[in-house]
């Protein structure tokens, strides 16, 4: 995303409104300015594209009674937990399902968004994220459209959240049994870059022939001298499916096995549900001379001084100063809450 | 080695109202290792024909054809092809191969057929290029664009870099220079020596007298010359 | 002088067909494609199928090939009757033991994927999981059909069409097939670099000791290539044999129409 490196009014939440967070906030919104590690391709998202699908500038969100609960019908959301259902019991495997038009563009979460509808219960407790922050137009967008549509509180807190709908990252903080991450997914088919035909790709799925998934990686270490895959990184799940998890950066696909939570993947335009049940078993492809390297930018995070999460770089003005900062907002401002600080402080960031 | 009894063939030609034309009925001649039968007639008696009968070129109507313990008259392909690989050699009058191979890799083809490692193939293809007289600069080149004396020890050299129990000769010794043709009659003697049977046809009088221990006058198996 | 007995010449007759066709039969309606086809295949051997556009030559390959599902007869591969086979192991033959080589080679590469990464494929696809071992095949592979080492990483698209072509035969042989169909494999190359592809087909086959079956209206290239010879014309094989035995003393009479319509050179 390009775009004028002056701070985004259009982001802070503040600006937009009460989003209704009781916690502390993120850090300020100049950081999240400008994003360079990921340009991916469902794009479609600028932060600057105008207000979201719920936000008229209320100062208060008003729950609307026109729609049914969570917005779609019962029917609609009874079609899709089956799906659900069939995904959880098939690990890995991409089930059809009947997406609906929803409110939004393709690209701005309608599978992610359409799975959560069709989960939430009135005592959830939901946390939205795009690439790690809460307080992104797309997460504050989500957030208010199930805060209007089905009057479920929201935090930004990962442990506090029952049902965490996420675009492009795995929170940092370990989820826990009981709650449920929903992700927003772009293009479910692993194998589409190299093999075009759906009734193909399906019938490889069918009899696990994966060898041209290790084409793919065969063409990176070729091309690059090492696996150069970032995101969406192809794993195989419990010794069967090969799965696309989003295009989550490969630093999360450690998270992916052996999660205590629920994993759902939502793909609304391909009309695509899969899953992972809690404990699965995920590996992520790679050779023996070539193993898997779960990478991130070899620094530690400005504000809070984490040296495990995963960071991105930010650009802090027109002189192209930049500076390396958690991508996953609630863990950074929980650390600095906690007076842990990085070589930025706060200083600065104020 | 070889022995053909009670042959007869005809061509039928389907494209010109299905005339057929019997070539050769009752021939018979028999060949022992170490033993060279050369094959006498006019032009058009059926040498030839005889010759790619044995070979499995031509197809046989009636009668037998052993070669060792195979009938080529009634063999399956492939028991021809195994024929061919490692009993039944064949001198032609013609050269033909794959445009672009070398003319090392031409000859020492029929010993990498059989399984012979490649450098030991090379080696006898060298030796026998050598002995005929091919300069060794022309070696890595295909032998399509020799001259017509210079394929023909190609080809000679090609039939005689394995030691076939039985060989068929057409003509080895035409269009050969005095020097060669030597080469060729020697290594003819030589094959005779190691035990094998030979059937040729020499139109070059001296060189049939020199090699061949028997002659048989085709033209006694010739339906319409025979009478 | 040697001895034939010193060459340890290998004894071929007691062996069983790898490939077995009973009555092969396809149609298309009320067309015949192909019918009451029946031929043994054995190791090492080299079928040439020949005859005119139409003659179900194409069809009766896709049916041998599992292109096609025929209406009726029996194919066996080493005895395993194929045409029983789940789709799963049929298509595990199709990577392992069998081979396909495209009349073009665009049809049987990933024209978007490394040299390297095609012949690769294979091998991967059977378990390869280590970069190194793959690359070093692929090099010795792409010397085997002639093709430099330094152009591994490019893509097949950067290629000749003869270039195309060996790769096209190196990324299926990589894995060691014991059977290899070929559809007009010399088809649309210039008259140099089907030669060159003959020589390098006649050594691979004999080398690795191969079976092929050889589609192609080329009387020329089955000559130079195929031990026998299937004629076909309308759906039926009306002749087979010795290749030279075929084309030099035609039996029936469209054979004899085809091997007297050759131009001679």
């Amino acid at each position: 995303m390009t775009g004028p490196s002056m701070p985004l009014a259009a982001v802070d939440p503040v600006a937009q409104g009460d989003h209704r967070l009781k916690e502390p906030p993120g850090p300020p919104p100049q950081q999240k300015g400008h994003r360079t590690q990921h340009d991916e391709a469902d794009g479609g998202e600028d932060q600057k594209a105008g207000e979201g699908v719920g936000g008229r500038g209320h100062s208060v969100t008003r729950v609307m009674s026109d729609y049914n609960f969570a917005y779609l019908d019962e029917q609609t959301k009874r079609m899709i937990r089956r799906a659900l259902l069939k995904a959880l019991a098939v690990p890995g495997y991409q089930v059809p399902f009947a997406s609906r038009e929803m409110p939004m563009p393709y690209g701005w979460g309608t599978g992610g968004v359409q799975v959560t509808a069709a989960c939430l219960v009135p005592e959830d407790r939901l946390k939205v994220i795009d690439q790690g922050a809460d307080d992104t137009t797309n997460a504050v967008s989500i957030r208010r459209f199930f805060e209007r549509t089905a009057g479920v509180a929201t935090t930004g807190h990962t442990e506090a959240a029952t049902l965490i709908q996420t675009r492009h990252r795995i929170p940092e903080t370990p989820l826990t049994e009981g709650q449920i991450l929903v992700y927003q997914v772009p293009i479910p088919e692993p194998l589409r870059f190299l093999e075009p035909r759906e009734t193909e790709t399906r019938k490889m799925h069918e009899l696990e022939e994966y060898g041209l998934m290790y084409v793919k990686l065969y063409e990176d270490i070729a091309r690059h001298g090492e696996i150069a895959t970032a995101y969406a990184y192809p794993v195989k799940v419990a010794g069967r499916y090969v799965m696309d998890p989003s295009p989550i950066p490969k630093f999360d696909n450690p998270k992916l096995g052996g999660c205590a939570a629920i994993q759902l993947f939502g793909a609304g335009r391909e009309a695509r549900i899969y899953a992972l049940p809690p404990w699965t078993e995920v590996v992520s492809l790679d050779f023996e001379d070539h193993p898997f390297v779960a990478s991130k930018a070899d620094h530690s995070c400005a504000l809070c001084g984490a040296g495990n999460s995963y960071l991105d770089e930010v650009i802090t003005d027109d002189r192209g100063s930049r500076m390396f900062v958690c991508s996953d907002t609630d863990f950074c401002a929980g650390r600095q809450a906690a007076g842990k600080a990085g070589s930025e402080g706060p200083k600065e960031g104020a | 080695m070889i022995m053909i009894e009670n042959l007869s063939k005809a061509f039928t030609l389907h494209n010109q109202g299905g005339v057929r034309i019997p070539v050769m009925a009752g021939a018979a001649l028999r060949v022992s290792p170490g033993e060279c039968l050369g094959l006498t007639g006019q032009s058009g008696a059926g040498k030839s024909t005889l010759m790619r009968m044995v070979y499995g070129n031509y197809l046989a109507d009636g009668g037998r054809i052993l070669v060792g313990d195979t009938d080529v008259a009634a063999a399956d392909p492939r028991e021809i092809v195994a024929l061919r690989r490692a009993t039944l050699g064949y001198v032609s009058q013609f050269l033909r191969v794959v445009p672009r191979v070398p003319t090392l890799e031409v000859v020492a083809e029929p010993l990498l057929r059989l399984g012979v490692a490649g450098v030991e193939a090379r080696a006898r293809a060298a030796d026998l290029l050598a002995r005929l007289n091919i300069p060794e600069r022309l070696w890595s080149l295909s032998p399509t664009t020799f001259s017509g004396g210079e394929q023909q020890r190609v080809n000679i050299a090609r039939g005689f870099a394995h030691p076939y129990p039985a060989l068929l000769l057409d003509e080895p010794t035409a269009s050969l220079d005095a020097r060669n043709r030597e080469v060729v009659l020697a290594l003819i003697e030589e094959a005779k020596v190691r035990g094998a049977a030979i059937l040729g046809i020499f139109h070059d009088e001296p060189a049939r007298a020199r090699v061949c221990d028997r002659l048989v006058d085709v033209t006694g198996f010739t339906p319409g010359l025979a009478a | 002088m040697m001895g034939a007995a010193d060459l340890n010449i290998p004894v071929r007759m007691k062996e069983q067909p790898l490939l077995s066709v009973r009555d092969l039969g396809k149609r298309y309606g009320q067309r015949i494609g192909c019918r009451g086809v029946s031929f043994d295949l054995y190791p090492g051997e080299v079928l040439g199928i020949v005859g005119e556009s139409g003659s179900g030559k194409s069809t009766l390959l896709s049916c041998l090939a599992g292109q096609q599902r025929p209406d009726e007869g029996r194919i066996l591969f080493d005895g395993t009757d194929v045409l029983a086979l789940s789709e799963a192991a049929r298509r595990r033959l199709l990577r392992g033991d069998w081979a396909y080589v495209h009349q073009n080679p665009r049809d049987g590469l990933r024209m978007g994927v490394s040299a390297g990464g095609n012949v690769g494929e294979r091998l991967m696809a059977v378990g390869a999981r280590n970069y190194g071992v793959i690359r070093e095949t692929a090099i010795d592979w792409l010397g085997r059909v002639e093709i430099a080492a330094e152009r591994i990483d490019d893509r097949p698209s950067a290629f000749s069409g003869g270039m195309q072509q060996r790769l096209q035969i190196a990324r299926n042989l990589v894995t060691g097939p014991r059977l290899v169909f070929m559809d007009e494999p010399t088809g649309g190359l210039d008259v140099s670099v089907q030669a060159r592809l003959l020589d390098l087909l006649r050594g691979l086959v004999r080398d690795l000791g191969l079976s092929a079956i050889i589609v192609t209206h080329d009387l020329a290239v089955v000559r130079l290539l195929a031990d026998r010879l299937m004629v076909m014309k309308s759906g039926h094989v009306v002749e087979t044999g010795l290749t030279d035995q075929v084309l030099d003393d035609p039996q029936h009479g469209y054979t004899q129409l085809l091997v007297s319509s050759v131009l001679q050179v």
